[in-house]
């Protein structure tokens, strides 16, 4: 197989993709025309508007298909990777109770002012996000959700009497960089509260991190905008079989 | 409306009597305590308004101030109004900026001077419901001129920018498109906060913050459009959360026409206390009926966390508990939304028809009610082009089962939130099925001892013998032992347990007072 393709249509080659989208022009032909244009910058020619609709007075629907010139190249295709499998809540479960024998004991929190739960509950609320439930849904999992505003001290203090696995923080306030500061004094005050093999694993997320922070704020991992509750709990059952992750002693704090 | 279905009339008069036993304890304990979010609202019918320089509302602060002087459990009419006299002015937001400010004691008036408080606290709480009042004939008489929509079900849009301006555009322009209803989304995380937000708000996440001025800004957006279209186009938003009673209020007095309003979402979806809840949710139950706003339950929830074919009759149970609270509360027929959903895997063998027996099953056992038809989420997978047509099947379903309210269900749902694009497609989706065969129900009768008909009444033993267990232990206990969508919630937990109170023995609200009474004589009047 080439590395080098192009979208597929009905023969190898033919480029062809659809399109959907609304421009704000009243419909009609320079509408049209708009389209075509628009479609044109994106590297499809000949492109066909195979269907226009006006939506109210100011706005045109269209579809549009057409033949791509852009070109693919399959080496230059970079993922991100992840170091752990993606696992069923069935299979996290089943992995905590061969391991643990016992619940694993999640405390999550929105540390420092923050007040946006937004991001806390997409994992732990059993609603949960993007279709998959949260971590309250794991029958081998037991979550403490803390809520918003949690102080630091109050949130190790909280993961000591309920015996933390793994604590989650949250942070969406990023202004003058909050949340970087407060994962910073979380990060601390864990190291300082617990011996190293007793600390529970610190789990951040937010949309404005960058996952690969993780040692220089001194956390085990940090998840990124997007993140699911299955990747979280696939995270889990990952780290609590393999040793603790090794975060430089002191890095960033 | 559809009347194929066919219930074994023991077994229905065996739920609803489980279901009036399961739920007298909760609103004996509901009738027992206060909260301060009940408290709130008593001040705000008797006419507090504004935030302080942080945007803590004054009501918040005044209540804090009493609750520290004297408790709660009092309530805090009488200690307000006496200091008020005390004070020797009238005006309750600049007592509650003096409360802040610590210059004022509080204390629980005695003996004359506690009549007096009474009467003046009642005086200003009734005027409040006047103003309620008020708007429930100024919507009554513009759905007289203007008209309701031509057909049911409703159909039900839903606006979540973030900023009510933004939201008010696309309010407008989804009317204009068809919707006969719009709700707005709250912010992300409003539910769990412990005072309703002031003022005109242009920042949310996922939603947009409930307040009384985006309530009144919206209304009055919506009022412009309804002229122009010539139809009353209906309004909804939240009473959930932390602050259920003071949205209720606050819906009143903004004529907000539909509130979600569940009895049990908040507990198992929000890890909100159990008896702040119901207690809360008593009280903004009392006002909507007052306002006469319809709920809108929230029972489509149970289906989005837990099966929704083995968990069907849990939806039943939720329905028939929401109907004794709903009617204690004094909610007429009329204004009981019950809800539920089309949640049914897809892939699953006669996943339409399980369906169908579902939602009729629901007509069947509240034929009065304006029931709503929940699309489905849990099952959309991204993939648009297959949504759409399961769309479709939902309006299908909806249209053939006799639903009342019809929230349109979108493609991308779990994408993005909707585009301008989207809705129209979705609109599409509707009047396609609407038209093509908008009285198909009346042709529609399930073979007697068919699938669906053993389905629905299966479903309906199943609810039955939920409701004698849950008897058997207490709603509460069945709450904290994950009955219902799996959760745990034990009485004593969650959030704002700090915030209820025993009532005292010379408990006294104003509020309550004035609404219980003329609902007794209204019920005595319609017994006579």
């Amino acid at each position: 197989m080439s590395d080098i393709i192009r979208p597929y249509g009905d023969t190898t080659g033919d480029g062809m993709v659809q399109l959907s989208f609304t421009l704000p022009v009243p419909h009609g032909k320079r509408a049209e025309g708009a389209a075509l244009q628009l479609a044109g910058k994106m590297g499809i020619d000949p492109a066909m508007v195979v269907h226009s609709k006006p939506l109210g007075p100011k706005f045109t629907f269209f579809v549009v298909y057409g033949r791509v010139q852009h070109l693919v190249d399959l080496r230059e295709v970079q993922v991100p990777e992840r170091d752990y499998p993606l696992l069923t809540p069935k299979e996290v479960n089943a992995v905590i109770r061969r391991r643990l024998r016992r619940k694993l004991v999640v405390v999550g929190a929105c540390i420092g002012t923050d007040a946006h739960t937004v991001g806390i509950d997409a994992i732990l609320n059993i609603k949960g996000y993007a279709g998959e439930k949260g971590l309250e849904y794991y029958r081998e999992m037991r979550v403490v959700n803390l809520g918003a505003q949690v102080a630091v001290p109050d949130l190790v203090e909280r993961a000591r009497a309920e015996r933390a696995d793994a604590v989650l923080a949250s942070q969406v306030v990023t202004q003058r960089d909050a949340h970087l500061h407060n994962v910073r004094e979380m990060a601390a005050a864990f190291r300082e509260a617990f011996p190293a093999s007793r600390r529970p694993l610190l789990v951040v997320g937010g949309p404005r991190f960058d996952e690969s922070m993780a040692a220089e704020l001194g956390v085990d991992r940090i998840f990124g905008r997007g993140t699911t509750p299955t990747e979280v709990a696939s995270y889990l059952a990952h780290a609590i079989t393999t040793k603790r992750g090794s975060v430089p002693e002191g890095a960033g704090v | 409306m559809t009347g194929g279905l066919t219930l074994d009339p023991a077994l229905v008069r065996r739920a609803r009597q489980l279901a009036d036993q399961a739920a007298r304890p909760v609103i004996e304990l509901a009738r027992r305590h206060t909260t301060v979010s009940i408290e709130r609202a008593v001040l705000r019918l008797a006419g507090v308004t504004g935030a302080d320089p942080d945007g803590i509302p004054w009501v918040n602060r005044l209540v804090d101030a009493v609750r520290a002087d004297v408790g709660l459990e009092h309530g805090v009419a009488l200690p307000v109004f006496a200091a008020l006299r005390a004070e020797g002015i009238n005006d309750l937001t600049l007592l509650a900026q003096k409360a802040a400010a610590g210059s004022i004691h509080f204390q629980i008036p005695q003996g004359r001077s506690a009549s007096v408080a009474r009467r003046a606290a009642h005086r200003a709480v009734a005027a409040g419901l006047r103003r309620i009042d008020r708007r429930r004939a100024e919507r009554e008489r513009l759905i007289q001129r203007l008209g309701d929509p031509p057909r049911r079900p409703w159909i039900y849009l839903i606006v979540a920018t973030g900023d009510i301006y933004e939201d008010i555009e696309q309010a407008q322009a989804a009317a204009r498109e068809g919707a006969d209803i719009i709700a707005v989304i709250r912010s992300t995380g409003q539910s769990l906060l412990d005072y309703v937000p002031e003022g005109a708000t242009r920042e949310g996440y996922a939603g947009t913050y409930a307040t009384q001025e985006n309530f009144r800004l919206m209304r009055a957006a919506l009022d412009r459009v309804s002229r122009e279209l010539g139809r009353y186009v209906r309004l909804t938003n939240y009473a959930s959360g932390l602050c259920m009673p003071e949205m209720a209020t606050l819906a009143g007095l903004e004529r907000v026409d539909m509130m979600l309003n569940d009895s049990m979402y908040g507990i198992l979806f929000r890890d909100i206390n159990p008896i702040r809840t119901f207690t809360d949710q008593r009280f903004s139950r009392q006002i909507h009926a007052r306002a006469g706003i319809i709920i809108n339950t929230g029972e489509d929830n149970y289906l989005t966390t837990a099966d929704a074919v083995e968990a069907a009759h849990t939806v039943t149970v939720s329905q028939l508990l929401n109907e004794v609270f709903a009617q204690e509360a004094g909610l007429a027929d009329w204004q009981i939304g019950l809800g539920h959903a089309f949640e049914i895997d897809p892939e699953l063998p006669d996943s339409f028809r399980l369906e169908l027996a579902h939602a009729l099953l629901a007509r069947t056992l509240f034929p009065r009610y304006p029931l709503k038809w929940m699309p489905p989420t849990r099952h959309m997978t991204g993939d648009i082009f297959r949504g759409y047509l399961l769309n479709g099947f939902f309006n299908l379903a909806g249209l053939l089962t006799g639903q009342s309210i019809l929230l349109v269900g979108m493609m991308t749902e779990a994408v993005i939130t909707p585009w301008l694009s989207d809705r129209d497609l979705a609109l599409q989706n509707v009047r396609y099925v609407l038209n093509a065969c908008g009285g198909l129900a009346e042709d529609f009768a399930p073979r007697p001892d068919g699938f669906i008909q053993r389905r629905a009444n299966q479903v309906l033993a199943e609810a039955v013998a939920l409701l004698e267990r849950i008897c058997d232990h207490g709603l509460l206990q069945a709450i904290a032992e994950g009955t219902f969508g799996i959760m745990k919630r034990p009485p004593d937990g969650g959030r704002g347990l700090d915030g209820v109170a025993v009532q005292a023995d010379d408990y006294y609200n104003p509020a309550t007072e004035i609404l219980e009474q003329e609902l007794a004589a209204e019920r005595e009047e319609r017994h006579e």
